[in-house]
C-alpha cells in the first residue's frame, strides 16, 4: 500500500502557520488509513490544545491505536494532513516525529531488561562512538528531570530489578530526554496499582504545569473524568465527537463509545451463599525458575458466592489460577471441592479437576483458552473432546459437536453465528463469549474465571459480567480474578487481596474504600491499610 | 509498508503449491537449455516415461506407495506440532520386523504374513520413532535433533544386522536370506499384465487405505483432535487436560509406524530379501512430499504421485538424452524440494499483496460487513 499517494506533505494554505493556529500543539485533519478492507480510520480530524492532557477514547478497534501510530510514524496515512505546532508535515518514521517532539510511552514497555534505566534513556541517542561522554550528560540530566517532574529513578539500577510503575517512568524519561513536547501514552494504567496510578497522574499534571501537551489513551472513563481537560471519543474508526471533560459524565462517554446506552454499573442482588464448595489449603507454587509465585495460600468459596481476587498483576494469581485448575503442578497445598480433594497434579490435571466439576475461564484466551486456527465449534468442546456428548468410541462426533456450538452461538449472541469460521476472526469479545459458552453451558460446581473482560469491547463486558452473576444465583461457586479494581468491587460478594503470592486482607465490597484496598494491593497489611 | 492478509484457503492449498511448482520446472528449464538439450522434449521424455505405458506406470506408482507412506509419517507428526524428519530410518529398521516375520512364516500364505509382517514392521517403525517422541516428552530433547540422529543410528545397526546376523554364511552379499515365493507380497502384474514388468505390488492398496485412515484419524477421531491441538496450540492442551508427553509420544509411534510401511512395499514386496539401504531416502522425499501436499491426504497422495512421476520420468530421461545425467535428475528433484519445501513461502508475499490488491474492489461491501461485525 505504501504505493499509494499520501498528501501530507501538501500544505493547507487555508491552515497555513499564523498567530491564531498557536494553541494547537497538534492538528490532525481528514486522516485516513486503510489495512486491506479494513477502514481504521475514516477522515479523523483531532485538535490537541498546547498544555492541556486530551484523552481518546473508544473501544477495542476503534482506531485509536492507528490514528497514534501514524502520528508517531509508525504507519504512514493513505491521506490526511497533520500539522504540528501549526506546520504540516509529513511524518516518516519514530525518529522523525521525536525530532518534532512527539514522544510516545507504549502500552507494553519499549525497555531493555538486563541494562540499566541510564543506558536505557540514552538506547538510540547516542551522540558520539564512546558512549561515556554521553552517559555522563544523561545521568545529569536525567537527576534534572527526575527532580523537575517528580520521576525519580535510580539511574543504575537494571530494568529487570525495579517495579512495573519505576519501568513507566523511565518510559517517560527517555520521551522527556529526547525533548518530547508533546507525550502520547498508551493504557498506561493497566499494569499499576491505584497508588502508582495515582502518581502517574499527579506527573501528568505536573507536565502541563510545565506547558506540555498529554495525550492519554485510555478506555478507563473514571480516569478520563479524573484528570483529562478534553475528550475525544473514537467509534468504528471514526472520530464521533470532542468534549470539554467538564461538560460531560461517563455515561454519555460510554453511549458515545458502543453508540447505545450502557449499564455502567452491574446490577445483582444480595449473594445467598451456601455449604462451602472450594477449597484451597496451604497452596504453594513455584514457577519453572525456582521463584515462589503463591506462598501458602488458603481460602474457600462458598455456593453462590463470588469471590474476587484483586491484586497488581503479576502478584501470583495466574499462578494460583493455574494451580487450582491443574494446569500447573503446586509444590505443596491441597485444592478440595466438596470436601473432596482433587488429584490435579501431573500432565493432565486439568481433566481430572474439570470431571470433579471445575469450569475454567482463563486469564489468556489467545495463548492458553482458545486454538485460535481451529473452527468456532471446535473451540466449543476443548477440554470436554473425551465426553460421550461427542462419540461413545474413539470416533468425534463432529454432528453432535457442531450442533451444540450452533445452540451456544445463540444463547452467548455470539457474532457472526458461524461455527465454521475461524476463531481469529471473531473479535474479541466474541472470542471471550465463546470461552464463557463452553465452560458454563454444562454441569458444574466452581467456576474459575480469569480476567474475563480483558480486551473486550463495552457492550460484551455487560454481557460477561450478567452471565458470571447468572451462574452465582445458579448456586455455582465462582472464583474471579482480575486485575480491574472495579470489575472486583462491582461483581465480588467478597474480595481477597494478593500481593507477592500471599493473600494480605479480605475485604466487604460494599463498605471496602478505594484507598485501602489499594494499599493492600501495594503490599501493606490490612491493619497498616485502614489506618 | 506493506498489507498482509492471510491468503484464502484455495490459493494457499492449490495455487501457492502449483506456483512453487511451476517455478520449479521453469528453472529445471534453464538448467536443460544451458547443457545445450531442448527442455521441451525432456518434458515429453519424462511424461512419457512416468504415464506413457505400462511398465512406466507401474514403477510410478511403486515409488508413490513408498512416498505416500512418508508423506503420512511426516504429515501425522506434523499435526502434533512435531517435525519428525527420522522417517527414513524408523522405515530402515522396521525393515528389520518385516523380514524376521517374512522368514518365519514364508512357507505360509501371504495372505497371513503380509498383515504380520505389517504389525511387526510398523512395531518396529514405531518404536524407532517412539524413543524421540519420549526423549521430548519427557527429557526435553527436540525430535528435530534426535529423528536425525537416529537415523545414522539405524544405518549403522542395519549394516551390522545384515552382516552379522541376517547373512546367510555362504554368501558374499550384504543381504538376508531370500523369502520363499508364498510368503512374498503378491505383484499387481499377476492380475493385471498391463503393469508389464514393473514392480508395483498390492502394498499401493495398503497405501490408499492408509490415506483414508489418516484422514479419519485426523479429523473424525477425539485422538486426531488433541493431536491438532497439541500441534496448534501446547498451551491450550495443556489447559483442556490433555497429557501433551502421552501425546507427543503418540504421535511419534504412530508416525513411526507409518514410515515403517515403505519396508512392506519394499522387503515384502520387491526385493524380497532384506538388502542395505533399500529405503533409498524415500523418507526424505517424504517430507518434501509432505509439505507440496499440506499434509492433507489428498494432497500427499497427489505429491507422492507427482514424485513418483519425477523419479520414474527421470530415468527415463536419462536413458534417452545421455546428456541429462542422473545428477542432472537429481538437480530437478533437489529444485523441486527446494521450491515446495524449503522456500516453500517465497511467493506468499507477492501473492498475499496481489490478492489484497484484487479485494480492495471488494472493499465498501468488506467494510460494511466489519462495521456489523464489530457491533456485537
Amino acid at each position: 500500500m505504501s504505493e499509494q499517494t499520501t498528501n501530507t506533505q501538501r500544505p493547507d494554505p487555508a491552515a497555513a502557520p499564523s498567530g491564531d493556529n498557536g494553541d494547537w500543539a497538534i492538528e490532525l485533519e481528514k486522516i485516513n488509513k486503510s489495512f486491506g478492507p479494513v477502514h481504521a480510520n475514516k477522515d479523523i480530524d483531532l485538535k490537541v490544545k498546547r498544555g492541556t492532557i486530551h484523552g481518546i477514547v473508544g473501544e477495542n478497534g476503534a482506531g485509536k491505536s492507528t490514528l497514534m501510530s501514524i502520528l508517531y510514524g509508525f504507519y504512514t496515512a493513505d491521506s490526511g494532513t497533520i500539522r504540528v505546532n501549526g506546520v504540516p508535515h509529513a511524518i516518516t518514521d519514530s525518529r522523525h516525529a521525536l525530532a518534532l517532539g512527539i514522544g510516545m510511552v507504549h502500552q507494553h514497555f519499549m525497555l531493555v531488561d538486563n541494562m540499566t534505566v541510564l543506558e536505557n534513556v540514552v538506547l538510540g541517542a547516542e551522540d558520539s562512538p564512546l558512549l561515556n561522554k554521553t552517559l555522563a550528560h544523561a545521568r545529569s540530566q536525567l537527576v534534572e528531570l527526575g527532580r523537575e517532574y517528580s520521576l525519580e529513578v535510580d539511574p543504575d539500577a537494571l530494568i529487570e530489578n525495579i517495579s512495573v510503575g519505576q519501568q513507566q517512568r523511565v518510559e517517560i524519561l527517555k520521551a522527556l530526554f529526547r525533548g518530547a513536547d508533546t507525550l502520547i501514552l498508551d493504557e498506561p494504567t493497566g499494569v499499576l496499582t491505584p497508588a502508582e496510578a495515582d502518581h502517574l497522574f499527579r506527573v501528568l499534571e505536573t507536565l502541563r504545569a510545565e506547558g506540555k501537551t498529554v495525550i492519554l489513551i485510555t478506555h478507563k472513563l473514571r480516569e478520563i473524568m479524573a484528570i483529562t481537560d478534553e475528550v475525544s471519543v473514537m467509534r468504528g474508526g471514526e472520530m464521533v465527537e470532542t468534549l470539554k471533560t467538564s461538560e460531560t459524565n461517563p455515561e454519555e462517554l460510554a453511549e458515545l463509545m458502543v453508540g447505545r446506552r450502557v449499564l455502567l454499573r452491574v446490577e445483582k442482588e444480595p449473594a445467598n451463599p451456601g455449604d462451602i464448595v472450594l477449597e484451597v489449603e496451604n497452596l504453594s507454587v513455584t514457577d519453572r525458575m525456582g521463584v515462589q509465585r503463591v506462598k501458602s495460600v488458603s481460602f474457600s468459596v462458598r455456593a453462590g458466592e463470588i469471590v474476587g481476587i484483586a491484586g497488581v498483576a503479576g502478584n501470583g494469581q495466574t499462578e494460583l489460577l493455574e494451580a487450582i485448575s491443574g494446569i500447573a503442578d503446586p509444590t505443596s497445598g491441597v485444592v478440595k471441592i466438596k470436601g473432596k480433594p482433587l488429584d490435579i497434579r501431573g500432565d493432565d490435571g486439568a481433566a481430572r479437576a474439570r470431571r470433579a466439576g471445575m469450569a475454567h475461564v482463563p486469564e489468556d484466551r489467545h495463548r492458553m483458552g482458545l486454538v485460535t486456527t481451529f473452527e468456532e465449534w471446535e473451540n466449543s468442546i476443548l477440554g470436554y473432546e473425551t465426553y460421550p456428548d461427542y462419540g461413545k468410541g474413539m470416533i468425534l462426533d463432529i454432528a453432535a459437536a457442531q450442533k451444540e456450538a450452533q445452540r451456544r452461538i445463540e444463547m452467548f449472541d455470539i457474532r457472526p453465528d458461524n461455527i465454521r469460521l475461524r476463531t481469529a476472526n471473531f473479535s474479541g469479545g466474541n472470542q471471550q463469549k465463546i470461552v464463557l459458552a463452553r465452560e458454563m453451558d454444562r454441569e458444574l460446581e466452581v467456576l474459575v474465571v480469569g480476567q474475563p473482560t480483558r480486551g473486550v469491547d463495552i457492550g460484551a463486558i455487560e454481557f460477561i459480567h450478567k452471565q458470571i452473576i447468572k451462574m452465582r444465583d445458579a448456586g455455582k461457586a465462582v472464583l474471579l480474578v482480575s486485575v480491574e479494581l472495579d470489575e472486583i468491587r462491582s461483581l465480588s460478594d467478597r474480595i481477597l487481596v494478593m500481593f507477592d503470592g500471599h493473600i494480605v486482607g479480605e475485604a466487604d465490597p460494599e463498605t471496602a474504600n478505594e484507598s485501602e484496598l489499594g494499599m493492600m494491593m501495594a503490599g501493606m497489611n490490612q491493619k497498616e491499610a485502614a489506618q | 509498508m506493506s498489507v498482509r492478509r492471510p491468503l484464502p484457503r484455495w490459493a494457499d492449498i492449490v495455487l501457492l503449491p502449483a506456483i512453487n511448482l511451476a517455478m520449479a520446472f521453469l528453472i529445471s528449464g534453464m538448467v536443460v537449455l544451458m547443457i545445450g538439450e531442448n527442455p521441451l522434449e525432456a518434458v515429453q521424455v519424462i511424461l512419457y516415461g512416468a504415464f506413457g505405458y505400462g511398465d512406466g506406470v507401474g514403477y510410478t506408482l511403486y515409488y508413490a506407495t513408498n512416498f505416500v507412506f512418508a508423506g503420512l509419517a511426516f504429515a501425522i507428526a506434523a499435526h502434533a506440532g512435531l517435525f519428525n524428519i527420522g522417517g527414513n530410518g524408523q522405515a530402515y529398521v522396521a525393515g528389520l520386523g518385516a523380514i524376521l516375520v517374512g522368514l518365519a512364516l514364508d512357507q505360509t500364505h501371504w495372505l497371513i504374513v503380509m498383515p504380520l509382517a505389517m504389525l511387526a514392521a510398523g512395531a518396529v517403525g514405531g518404536f524407532w520413532a517412539l524413543i524421540p517422541g519420549y526423549l521430548q516428552a519427557k527429557r526435553g530433547s527436540h525430535v528435530v535433533i534426535t529423528t536425525i540422529m537416529f537415523n545414522f543410528i539405524a544405518a549403522a545397526l542395519m549394516v551390522y544386522m545384515v552382516n552379522r546376523v541376517l547373512k546367510p554364511n555362504n554368501t558374499m552379499a550384504p543381504e538376508s536370506e531370500t523369502l520363499d515365493v508364498m510368503g512374498r507380497v503378491p505383484q499387481l502384474r499377476e492380475f493385471i499384465p498391463y503393469f508389464g514388468y514393473s514392480p508395483v505390488n498390492l502394498t499401493i492398496v495398503v497405501a490408499v487405505a492408509f490415506l483414508v485412515l489418516a484422514y479419519i484419524l485426523i479429523w473424525h477421531t477425539k485422538l486426531g483432535y488433541q493431536l491438532r491441538t497439541l500441534g496448534q496450540n501446547p498451551v491450550a492442551s495443556k489447559y483442556a487436560g490433555m497429557s501433551n508427553s502421552r501425546l507427543i509420544m503418540i504421535a511419534m509411534t504412530l508416525s513411526g509406524a507409518c514410515a515403517g510401511m515403505i519396508a512392506i512395499n519394499e522387503v515384502m514386496g520387491v526385493q524380497h530379501r532384506l538388502v542395505l539401504d533399500f529405503v533409498a531416502d524415500a523418507g526424505f522425499v517424504g517430507i518434501a512430499v509432505a509439505l507440496i501436499g499440506r499434509n492433507h491426504p489428498i494432497g500427499i497422495g497427489l505429491a507422492a504421485i507427482l514424485f513418483g512421476a519425477l523419479y520414474q520420468g527421470g530415468q527415463e530421461l536419462q536413458f534417452v538424452i545421455p546428456a541429462v545425467t542422473r545428477e542432472m535428475i537429481e538437480v530437478i528433484q533437489a529444485l523441486i524440494i527446494l521450491f515446495t519445501g524449503a522456500m516453500e513461502g517465497l511467493f506468499r508475499p507477492a501473492l498475499e499483496r496481489g490478492f489484497v490488491l484484487l479485494s480492495l474492489e471488494q472493499k465498501a461491501e468488506a467494510t460494511a460487513r466489519a462495521t456489523v461485525d464489530s457491533e456485537s
